[in-house]
């Protein structure tokens, strides 16, 4: 069981109030199987009554070893393999992955290539933004906008179809660029969705933002400080609802986002409510870039010359990018063969489960179904 | 910054950089203090992440990496010790708090130790499991057969 260890005690973090006299402590165990843990993760609660005095995850049920996987494939055969980490944002891990491995042989994507990756991710954060509101909104109790989403992702969804055959683990680029030159009408049809979408944004809000119920179950919930984000180093949506204005593509931009009009949402309280209109922000600014990247895509090649065995020479390089869920990142040492000797990958949603604790305490049992739903985990990332 | 850190420590550290990116190889023996003074002094107050390589065939045969990252400065360091297999290394939960599950995977996938760590325990495989899979003479195809005959009732243990 969690004790409140000595190393939580530099953080900004209320102690629990002391039990009554005749309180009995609880523990019980919610999951692995559950309907709100998005997944299969455990949580160890112990409670005095309905108040949560602290928890324990229990993760890795689903383990599949991809780090040891990649060591033994090839930097083109391990490919596919990232998009089943966070399976509802594949086209951001493999922009990671591909980056990276593009630093290490030191070659770089071509313009028209870079451009079409930032559509597809930016689409893909979209796609997973409306995945987590449907989600979350239906663990709080409220059912629509789960329909309203899903219908929407949709359209997404066909537009990757269309380009390269998949629709959720797509593996839609290729270490140098991409594989398939866009379809005919692309441009159109994204334009099309964007014009599509923009209003269904509002429609979410409307059903939501002043949402009595809505705002009872997340103003105040789940509250965490900015010193506390980084103490865990928590990133993401959830550290920008804290008040730190900090998003990788402003910071340390990668692919080319610098060429794009954007603004970074924040957040003041760091509570529930906060994160979910960061988030909704974070669709409008996606929706931005999406209609500034569509409307100069610019003509050439789409794959810079890369050999058809890769070799990458000896190193190591670590490269991030800012997926949906924070700062995913891959550490991968090369040894001059045709294969890793190491993949690292550093994964947003395991990094952030870990303040669920801290944000959980002195809330209720119900609240934790809302603080799980508003971190944004996949455990598909989260146990790799 | 980093010239203020040679200049201090000396022969321990060695700055490197690859692909643009700065790291430096510190000896094993200045680790507590150099991730101390990264901390408080150079403001790098953000764990990115903790993790390992193997190399069977070195002496000392891992090398354990600190990815460390500084909002006031906007900058990226890499730290980078080799240790001997069974060393341990002390914990940085107390200067980071987010490294707890950071270190544990470590050790569950390497068998690394970190002293002073509040709970020293597996975090992806199960608490009972033998070996540590992504060391180099853990095999792709390997796994705990007794474990899984136990737990799972999978007669063949595969």
């Amino acid at each position: 069981m969690t004790e409140q260890n000595s190393s939580l005690s530099h953080l900004d973090l209320e102690t629990p109030e002391k039990p009554f006299l005749d309180a009995n402590e609880l523990v019980i165990n919610m999951g692995p199987q559950h309907p709100a843990t998005h997944g299969v993760l455990r949580v160890i609660l112990r409670l005095d009554g309905e108040k949560v005095l602290g928890l324990e995850c229990v993760i890795g049920y689903l383990h599949r070893g991809v780090e040891k996987i990649g060591e033994h494939r090839t930097y083109t055969m391990f490919n596919p393999y990232v998009d089943r980490m966070d399976y509802v944002a594949a086209v951001s891990n493999g922009l990671g992955y591909c980056e990276t491995v593009e630093k290490l042989l030191n070659v770089e994507a071509p313009p028209r290539a870079q451009h079409v990756r930032v559509i597809l991710t930016e689409l893909n954060r979209i796609a997973s933004h409306q995945l987590w509101l449907g989600t979350h909104a239906l663990d709080i109790g409220a059912i629509t906008p789960l329909f309203y989403t899903f219908r929407d992702r949709e359209e997404i969804l066909k537009i990757y179809e269309k380009y390269c055959g998949a629709r959720l683990t797509t593996h839609a680029f290729r270490i140098g660029g991409l594989q398939y030159e866009t379809y005919s009408g692309f441009e159109k049809e994204v334009k099309n969705f964007l014009a599509f979408f923009r209003p269904k944004i509002d429609e979410y809000e409307e059903l939501l933002t002043t949402n009595r119920i809505w705002v009872e179950r997340t103003k105040n919930v789940g509250i965490i400080s900015a010193k506390d984000c980084i103490a865990f180093g928590v990133t993401g949506p959830v550290l920008r609802a804290s008040g730190v204005k900090w998003d990788l593509r402003k910071a340390q931009p990668y692919a080319n986002y610098k060429n794009f009009d954007f603004d970074i949402p924040i957040g003041e309280n760091g509570d529930t409510y906060d994160r979910y209109l960061v988030r909704m922000a974070e669709m409008r600014q996606s929706v931005r870039i999406v209609e500034q990247a569509v409307g100069a895509l610019p003509e050439g090649p789409i794959m810079a010359k890369v050999p058809k065995v890769m070799k990458p020479p000896a190193g190591e390089v670590y490269h991030s990018i800012e997926a949906p869920k924070g700062e995913l990142g891959y550490f991968i040492v090369s040894d001059g063969s045709t294969q890793p000797y190491r993949v690292r990958v550093r994964p947003p949603s395991f990094v952030n489960l870990q303040a669920l604790d801290v944000m959980c305490r002195g809330q209720l049992v119900a609240d934790v179904i809302a603080v799980i739903g508003t971190l944004d985990i996949v455990l598909g990332e989260v146990d790799r | 910054m980093v010239a203020k850190l040679k200049g201090n420590y000396g022969s321990g550290i060695e700055p490197l950089t690859y692909a643009g990116q700065n790291y430096m190889v510190v000896d094993r023996s200045l680790i507590p203090e150099i991730l101390q003074v990264l901390r408080n002094e150079e403001e790098f107050d953000y764990c990115v992440d903790i993790t390992a390589v193997h190399y069977p065939a070195r002496e000392k045969q891992f090398d354990v990496v600190w990815v460390l990252y500084s909002h006031a400065r906007n900058e990226r360091i890499r730290v980078k010790t080799q240790i001997a297999d069974g060393a341990s290394l002390p914990s940085s939960v107390p200067i980071w708090t987010g490294a707890n599950w950071l270190e544990r995977e470590v050790f569950d996938m390497f068998g690394i130790k970190f002293d002073g760590h509040p709970d020293m325990k597996r975090i992806l495989l199960p608490d009972g499991w033998k070996g540590h899979p992504l060391r180099k003479d853990y095999g792709i195809l390997q796994q705990d057969n007794e474990w899984v005959q136990i737990n799972l009732g999978i007669e063949s243990g595969q």
